[in-house]
Parts: structure tokens; sequence; C-alpha cells
């Protein structure tokens, strides 16, 4: 076959070529759109229907059964101090895994076993974890219905998620940095608490709250470890008048969270609850785009600290 | 195998002594029963095509290849005047980096500020007085010549500095500790012409205070900044010498060969 020769041959050649650009784009952009506008529709519904909903009343009252007086207070308490919880044992062990991992683990086939184990981790339906931690937390442990129970499912949950952040974390930092570090005479150690954590440091943090955004969502493993739908009541506070002034009481304190509040109003006959459930459904999305929010601006001002 | 060094020229005290070094990586034998004297605030070039075992060779001497599993040295580098073997197994390689330094091929400064990059090596050899340290940056700083460039801003980011910098700041750095060996792999191969100049300015002036290897892929840099030069082939020590024996009347019609640009 000839090939294009003159310059119309080969404008008309290109003018050709460049209709599957086209195409693509337009394929491109649809699938884009499919998910946009659908996420945008589900969220402007709500926001419709709940917005009118939102005021102060609202956060500060407890649920009710008059749909009119109903609050989320003990819902949004709930669902900070269980991310509080959960933050605080998965954050910990998370990156002590991915460092070791990374860092210290010898690449053999033990390791190999356990780093594929960890991303199927991930991809554990949340209704298991609810029932081992069923198992384990709350009957085995005697934790109970509590708020340590459902930190730790939670904590579980996204355990996977921390680690493989800190690893993709860690992996990014050039080994010639590790290097220089090892060449001055320090040891495994001073070179992960003085290099790797601190400049993994924002890729941490941004796997830590993607987690923690995935979590508060999370309504499945919540239920199965028995979380109230109906709590008039808040947990005991953390910090009190008399010494020692700091109580963990409220660990081991009965809770519900944001979307189990939600699930319980929509399952109401009431059309006034299906409106409480939309509008403390636009307030968990308002939080979770929060926390992805808070996430994207910390990885963008850490990162410009950090260069290769 | 090798060339006895030429002793007519300015006999130098001997720093360190490579007898029968083999290294491997896992079953490939990179370095092949190497010998060769490090002399005593001497700069000592190793040249050689590429694939010929230089850097290796160099890493053995800080027991970077101990970072990596699979690595396996064989044979001894005596370190003189205590007469250590650091490739013994008993002999710990941060024992080793502690005493000697290291500059690489890329600039590699940590992402922190210009005065703890310097501070570094103290810091890990716990030294937390801040006079002290003050002293040693200052001193390691006038040495690798970077004092004047940078004095007012110590404590900005090390990635703001040009690549020249980076790699004196890095040269700084080594220095902070007091080495006994600065081992150089190929430290002006990012750089662009001026900066290495000034590298190889640096290299001559610090040949005063500390031993000095370096691994270079440019023989005019060997020729202008070495007293010894060892060249080395397919992971062999082929010749040994003072460097202008080396370069003007090779004993090896191999190094010749290279020298000259026939080979390599």
């Amino acid at each position: 076959m000839a090939y294009a020769k003159d310059l119309d041959e080969i404008r008309a050649l290109i003018a050709s070529h460049k209709r599957w650009d086209l195409v693509f784009a337009t394929v491109g952009v649809i699938a884009l759109m499919i998910g946009v506008l659908t996420f945008t529709a589900l969220f402007v519904d709500m926001a419709i229907k709940g917005v009118p909903r939102l005021d102060w009343d609202f956060f500060t009252s407890f649920p009710s059964r008059r749909a009119g007086q109903a609050g989320i207070l003990s819902a949004w308490v709930g669902s900070t101090l269980v991310m509080l919880t959960t933050a605080f044992f998965a954050v910990p062990l998370g990156v002590a895994a991915g460092l070791y991992l990374e860092e210290y683990a010898p690449k053999n086939w033990v390791t190999d076993i356990i780093e594929i184990n960890i991303t199927n981790l991930a991809g554990v339906p949340s209704i298991v974890y609810g029932l081992l931690a069923l198992g384990l937390f709350v009957y085995q442990f005697g934790f109970g219905q509590s708020i340590l129970s459902a930190g730790l499912t939670l904590a579980l949950l996204i355990l996977p998620v921390v680690i493989v952040a800190t690893r993709e974390a860690v992996r990014s930092i050039p080994q010639g940095i590790r290097e220089g570090a090892y060449a001055l005479g320090a040891t495994q150690w001073q070179v992960c608490k003085d290099h790797i954590v601190p400049y993994s440091f924002p890729g941490i943090l941004t796997g830590v709250i993607i987690g923690m955004a995935r979590a508060i969502g999370e309504t499945a493993p919540i239920i199965t470890i028995g979380a109230l739908t109906f709590i008039a009541f808040l947990p005991p506070a953390p910090l009190k008048a008399e010494p020692p002034f700091i109580s963990f009481e409220w660990l081991t304190s009965p809770f519900t969270v944001m979307p189990i509040q939600m699930f319980n109003w929509t399952s109401r006959p009431e059309a006034a609850f299906l409106v409480n459930a939309a509008a403390a459904g636009f307030v968990l999305v308002l939080m979770t785009l929060a926390m992805n929010g808070l996430a994207i601006y910390i990885r963008f001002r850490l990162r410009k600290k950090i260069k290769w | 195998m090798v060339a006895v060094p030429a002793q007519e020229a300015a006999p130098a005290a001997l720093k360190a002594e490579v007898k029968g070094l083999n290294f491997f990586y896992g079953d490939f034998q990179a370095l092949k029963r190497l010998d060769m004297p490090v002399y005593e605030k001497q700069v000592t070039a190793l040249i050689g095509p590429s694939g010929c075992g230089k850097s290796t060779f160099l890493r053995s001497f800080n027991r970077m290849h101990d970072l990596y599993p699979g690595n396996r040295y064989e044979g001894e580098i005596r370190l003189h005047p205590d007469n250590v073997n650091v490739l013994a197994a008993g002999v710990d390689p941060i024992e080793v980096r502690m005493r000697i330094s290291m500059v690489f091929q890329k600039p590699n400064p940590f992402p922190k500020s210009l005065y703890e990059n310097v501070a570094y090596g103290l810091r890990v050899r716990g030294e937390s007085r801040r006079v002290t340290v003050n002293e040693k940056v200052e001193e390691a700083l006038r040495n690798a010549a970077l004092w004047d460039e940078v004095k007012d801003r110590l404590q900005e980011p090390a990635f703001n500095l040009s690549g020249g910098q980076q790699q004196r700041l890095c040269i700084a750095r080594a220095l902070a500790t007091d080495p006994e060996i600065l081992l150089f792999d190929e430290p002006t191969s990012a750089l662009d012409p001026i900066a290495t100049a000034s590298i190889e300015e640096l290299i001559h002036d610090l040949k005063k205070k500390v031993t000095i290897l370096i691994v270079t892929h440019n023989m005019q840099q060997a020729a202008r900044v070495s007293d010894y030069t060892a060249y080395m082939y397919l992971g062999e020590l082929i010749e040994f010498g003072v460097t202008d024996e080396i370069f003007i009347k090779p004993k090896k019609k191999q190094t010749e060969d290279y020298i000259t640009g026939r080979f390599g």
C-alpha cells in the first residue's frame, strides 16, 4: 500500500487520524459524566430535601419520636468519638506495619504472602469485619456494644488502607536519600525516624484521612456489633471537674453514628423523618468531603516542602 | 597481576590495604582478587569502562553492599593504623561508615535545611551541644568551599541550592564527622563543567586533610585530581600506579588502549 506523499494526502490522513481522538474524548467524557452526574444528582436531591431542615436545633437535639424535634446530636458526637478511637488504633498500627514491610522485612516468600494478604484484606466486605468484631471485641474481650468496639472494628477495616498508603509513601523516597543517611553511619531506626517517616508523612496522612472518610460512612459492621439506633443521651464527658480530670468511661458507652441514625429515619413510615434522613445524609457527605479536602490540602502544603 | 606502585614518587604512609578482595552479587562475581594499597592523604582514582566494578569496589570500603541482600565479600580491606579488616563479619558496618564517608554520584541532600544536612552525621553520633555542632558545621562548609555562599541562609531547604552547590553540601556533610577516608562515586557526572571544575579543585584541596578514593568515568579528571590511579576491567585490577606513569607510560597494553581511547 502506498503511503501518503503529497501535502494534501498527508493533511487528509491527519484529519482521519484525528477523528479517533474526538471519538475517544467523547467516550471518555461520557464515562466521566456518568460518575460525576450520578453523585451530583444524589447530592443535589438530598440537599433540596434536607437543607431546609438544617438548623441549630437539628445539631443539638437528640432523636425523638416527633420528626420535627428530632436531631443528630448523639449521632455526630458518636461518629466523632468512634473516628477518634479508630484513628488512635489504626494510625500507629498501620504506619508501623507499613514501615516494617518496606524498610525492615526481608524480601522473601513470607513477606510476599503477607503483602498479598494485606491487599486482599482491603477487599474484604465490611460486614465480615463486623462479624469478626462481634465475636472478638464484643463477646470474647467483653468490650460490649461500645464506642471502643466500634472504633476497633473500623480501625481493622481501614488498617489495610493505612498500610498500603504508608508503603507507597515510603517507597516513593529515593534510594539515594537512604544511602546518604546510611553512609553517615545511621542505624536502620535512625534512618526511619529522621528521614523515612518525616518525608513520607504527607502521603501517610493522606492515606489515613481517606481511610477515615471511608470509615465514617460505614454502617454494616457497626450495626453488626450492635450500635443502638435510638440514643437519647451522650457518652460520659472525657474531661471532668474532679481529679484525675480525664475519663475514658465514654469508651464503654453505648452509641450511635450518623449512618445508623439515617438508616433508622429512612425506615420510618412518616415522610417528615425522610426529610431528617436527607438532612443527616447531607451533613455526612459534607463531613466526608471536608475530610477529603483536608487530605488534598495537607498533601499540597507538605509536598511543597519536600523535593528530591 | 598488579604492578608495584612506583615508590620514587613521594612515598606516603599506607591508609588502607586491599588484599585478595572478591565480591559477589548473588552468584555473579563482580570483583576478582583485588589487591591495592591506599596511601594516606593522597587521591587514588579508580578508572575503567562501565561495568568494570569500580563503583562496586568503592562501595566495599564503607560496606554499602550490606544494605542489600545476597551480597558477599571475601578477602580483606585493612584500615591502618589499627589494622582492622573492615570486611570482617565481626566488624559492624555502621562503625566502618562512621570512619569512612561517602559522596554519591547524584547529589542527595536530605530534604531538610542546609544546617541540618551538614549536622546530620554529628546527630547520628549523639552530638547535641549546640556550640560544637555550630562549629563543626561551619568548619565543614568552609572545607567544602561553600560557607561564603550559604552562611546567611543555613536554615533554607537544601534543594534551593544549584546542583554543584548541592554536591558541595554533600561533601560538607561527609566531612563534618572528620572521616579517615572520603569516597567519591563519580561525584561530577551529574554536574555541568563549571561545577565540575569547582569540585575538582575542592578534591585537590581536601587531600591535605583526608585520604580520598574517587571513581570517575572521565580520564582527564583522574589525571587532573589523582596521585595514584587504578585501572579496572571486568572486575579485575589491571594496573595500579602513580597517575603520571599510568597516563604517560602504562606498563600494560590494555591500560594504554583504554587511556588512549582505542577501547572503552
